[in-house]
């Protein structure tokens, strides 16, 4: 049957099982919404092509599967571009299409024009100007496999307007073969490989355990319990990985990292062998990396070669999957039976935990964001879907709140990308109906993209924003004050009545000041089957700690003020 | 430090050329030089790419042109056998006097003189490195005007039984 090509696109989409789609009309994809005017794919109308790109990266992030985006040409396209690099540098399989100029209109400066496969070269895993219709649906089909297989990306397809009206026989590749591209090589651990992490495991003394998202995009949690539970040994997690290990557990550390517990950067900096798990070795967790837990064997699992040995020499590099590696590396643990011994090591953990617990004070009349996070955590008990915008909030919700399951914690962790929450929160909605979706967020972070509660109340998502309001940029602010001598440039901001705005949206508004308020409005609102905003008025001078200052090592952390 | 050649066979598709510059340019490698053209099978195109750097930024480079789609292999010649070449042409300058003298230069090098003028004189070799910079410290005195070079292009060897 003959097709055009906005129809042949919406025809793949449905047959790589696209649920939704999120997107913004204009004149380079008129073809596309004209063939999505007759379709039964949903689409989900945004404010701004930017919440576009962040929705299908949380519906990424917390169903796994393939998230898709949809803008026009030019500015459409550009729009988007902060939102392809969040998912890129977190690895978030993505297709994005874009409309684009005619064909014979590319690179005259037409009307709308931007080199969109330029501009977003370094930051797609690949992209494609689809130059003739006939390619369009092996295009499509390519783009899907690439976007979730291997180390999983953002992959943008760029479609001329000409390419979208052009009628053609629709044929659909059932296989495809792209020489330049075999994440099949990668899935199997090397053999030899897997012995001797097993048995520097079991031999070693004082090991750490450091999982990273790769483990969730390899949906591992399952064999990264039961490694930890089988040898006992101390877990920690970046904040990509939040949950993976239930953090109500005695061997989880939580989190590591620029603002993890103290104890838990002592326990990798001072342990004998790193196990890293689907994690790369990222500035923040190394700090100063020519001092970086000196004394350790490192082994490294993951499934992209690039990521081994990129900032972190390692002993026992193993590329693959991360659950088909903790599969056998579990089976050979097991072959090896025998009982590590990490007693000593752990009563030194344990000294170091009830040295220096994480916590904050409550002195003063000014409510405090950490205990807003307490509270959420308590009234939630882990029965919830969290994603964050970017600065102290963020860093708050990983250590107050308790993660117990992964792909619960949705975050911007790589780009750090402010705005990212709330339509993170719309795109993780629809990805799971019946989860309790909350947007955390700051009062910078929050109006970034705060347009996209029209969105939300369009389709009456249930999503709770809660701000955490400080009447500035609160990191900036506390970088300023650490480390720029108290010269407070530009990070206090004049932040609207967010429940009033929240209101002319068509959600529901409601603003907190006082500690006694927190519990029972949270309450309230968490019942409510609307989409809230609470706002959450709290201490400006109140910091992240425990903080390892830039270019230091991990063991040199400042604790607090004092 | 040292020099390594990568021979990487990318799909012969527009833009390539730009993801190979730019992810070098974007990750901050050095490249010396890198030459392209078609190969025996007019889908694939063959690159050859120069690079400075000790073993883990090489090991670097290799891996992240692998992680492109349109990169189909990469091969570090530097390890193995291998035949290298680059074509330079150089302009001297050139007196009645000094003519003969780069004539012979030109001969014994083997190379070619491709161009002969009132002022100037082209010499074109084909050599390896070795060569190239044998006639450029040969000519240097007689006052060099212009270098073109083609970069290195290299192929693996089948050695004495291959």
């Amino acid at each position: 049957m003959k097709m055009k090509g906005a129809q042949i696109l919406i025809e793949c989409l449905k047959k790589e099982g696209v649920e939704v789609i999120f997107g913004y009309p204009g004149g380079a994809n008129l073809p596309i919404y004209d063939a999505l005017y007759d379709s039964s794919l949903k689409h989900v109308l945004v404010r701004h092509e930017q919440g576009a790109a962040h929705m299908a990266d949380g519906f990424a992030r917390a169903t796994g599967k393939v998230g898709v985006c949809l803008a026009t040409s030019g500015p459409g396209a550009t729009n988007l571009v902060t939102g392809i690099a969040t998912a890129y540098m977190d690895s978030i399989p993505m297709v994005v299409i874009t409309g684009q100029v005619r064909s014979y209109l590319i690179g005259n400066d037409a009307f709308q024009e931007a080199d969109v496969c330029g501009i977003t070269r370094p930051i797609t895993k690949h992209n494609y100007l689809v130059k003739d219709v006939n390619q369009l649906a092996r295009t499509i089909r390519e783009a899907f496999f690439i976007a979730g297989t291997g180390k999983p990306g953002p992959v943008l397809v760029d479609i001329p307007v000409d390419v979208s009206q052009a009628e053609v026989e629709f044929v659909w590749p059932e296989k495809i073969e792209i020489r330049g591209y075999k994440p099949q090589r990668f899935v199997e651990g090397h053999r030899g490989q897997i012995n001797k992490a097993a048995k520097l495991l079991v031999e070693s003394k004082k090991p750490v355990i450091y999982v990273g998202g790769g483990a969730i995009m390899s949906k591992a949690a399952d064999e990264v319990r039961e490694l930890v539970d089988l040898v006992g040994a101390p877990v920690t997690t970046t904040c990509m990985a939040l949950g993976i290990y239930p953090e109500d557990k005695p061997y989880s550390l939580r989190m590591l990292g620029m603002h993890g517990a103290a104890s838990t950067n002592y326990a990798v900096q001072y342990c004998d062998l790193l196990v890293n798990i689907g994690a790369r070795f990222d500035d923040r967790v190394t700090g100063k990396v020519e001092t970086f837990s000196p004394k350790s064997k490192k082994i490294h699992i993951d499934i992209d070669p690039a990521s081994i040995g990129k900032s972190v020499q390692v002993d026992v590099p193993i590329v693959g999957d991360v659950k088909k590696v903790l599969k056998e590396l579990i089976k050979e643990i097991k072959a090896l039976n025998r009982k590590p011994d990490y007693g000593d090591w752990w009563g030194q953990i344990r000294e170091w935990q009830k040295k220096h617990p994480l916590s904050y004070s409550m002195n003063g009349s000014k409510l405090k964001p950490q205990y807003v996070l307490e509270v959420l955590s308590d009234l939630t008990k882990g029965d919830c879907l969290m994603t964050t915008d970017v600065g102290q909030h963020q860093m708050w919700a990983c250590q107050f709140y308790r993660w117990t399951r992964p792909r619960t914690y949705i975050t911007s962790g790589g780009l750090g990308t402010m705005g990212y929450g709330l339509p993170a929160a719309i795109g993780a909605q629809f990805g799971k109906p019946n989860e309790r979706v909350i947007c955390l967020s700051g009062d910078g972070s929050f109006v970034m993209n705060i347009q996209e509660l029209a969105t939300a109340v369009d389709h009456k998502l249930p999503i709770k924003s809660i701000i955490i309001n400080n009447v500035s940029l609160g990191m900036v602010r506390q970088w300023q004050e650490m480390f720029y001598k108290r010269r407070f440039s530009y990070s206090s901001i004049r932040p609207p009545d967010f429940a009033k705005v929240a209101e002319g949206f068509g959600a529901r508004g409601v603003t907190i000041r006082k500690a006694e308020e927190v519990r029972p409005t949270l309450e309230k609102v968490l019942a409510d089957k609307e989409c809230w905003v609470v706002d959450c008025i709290c201490d400006e001078d109140e910091k992240v700690f425990p903080i390892i200052p830039p270019g230091k090592a991990i063991d040199e952390m400042i604790l607090d003020m004092a | 430090m040292a020099k390594h050649i990568l021979s990487v066979l990318v799909e012969n598709k527009f833009g390539v050329l730009a993801r190979i510059s730019g992810l070098i340019a974007g990750r901050g490698f050095n490249i010396d030089s890198l030459a392209v053209g078609e190969t025996e099978d007019p889908t694939a195109s063959r690159m050859t790419i120069v690079v400075d750097g000790d073993e883990k930024t090489i090991e670097q480079v290799k891996k992240q042109l692998n992680r492109l789609i349109d990169v189909i292999s990469v091969q570090d010649l530097t390890k193995e056998e291998h035949l290298d070449r680059e074509l330079m042409m150089v302009k001297v300058e050139v007196t009645p006097k000094t003519r003969p003298e780069l004539v012979e230069i030109a001969e014994t090098l083997k190379a070619e003189v491709a161009d002969v003028g009132v002022k100037n004189l082209t010499i074109l070799l084909v050599g390896d490195q070795t060569k190239v910079k044998t006639l450029l410290e040969l000519v240097k005195p007689y006052g060099i005007k212009e270098i073109v070079r083609t970069g290195r292009i290299a192929l693996s060897r089948d050695g004495a039984g291959g």
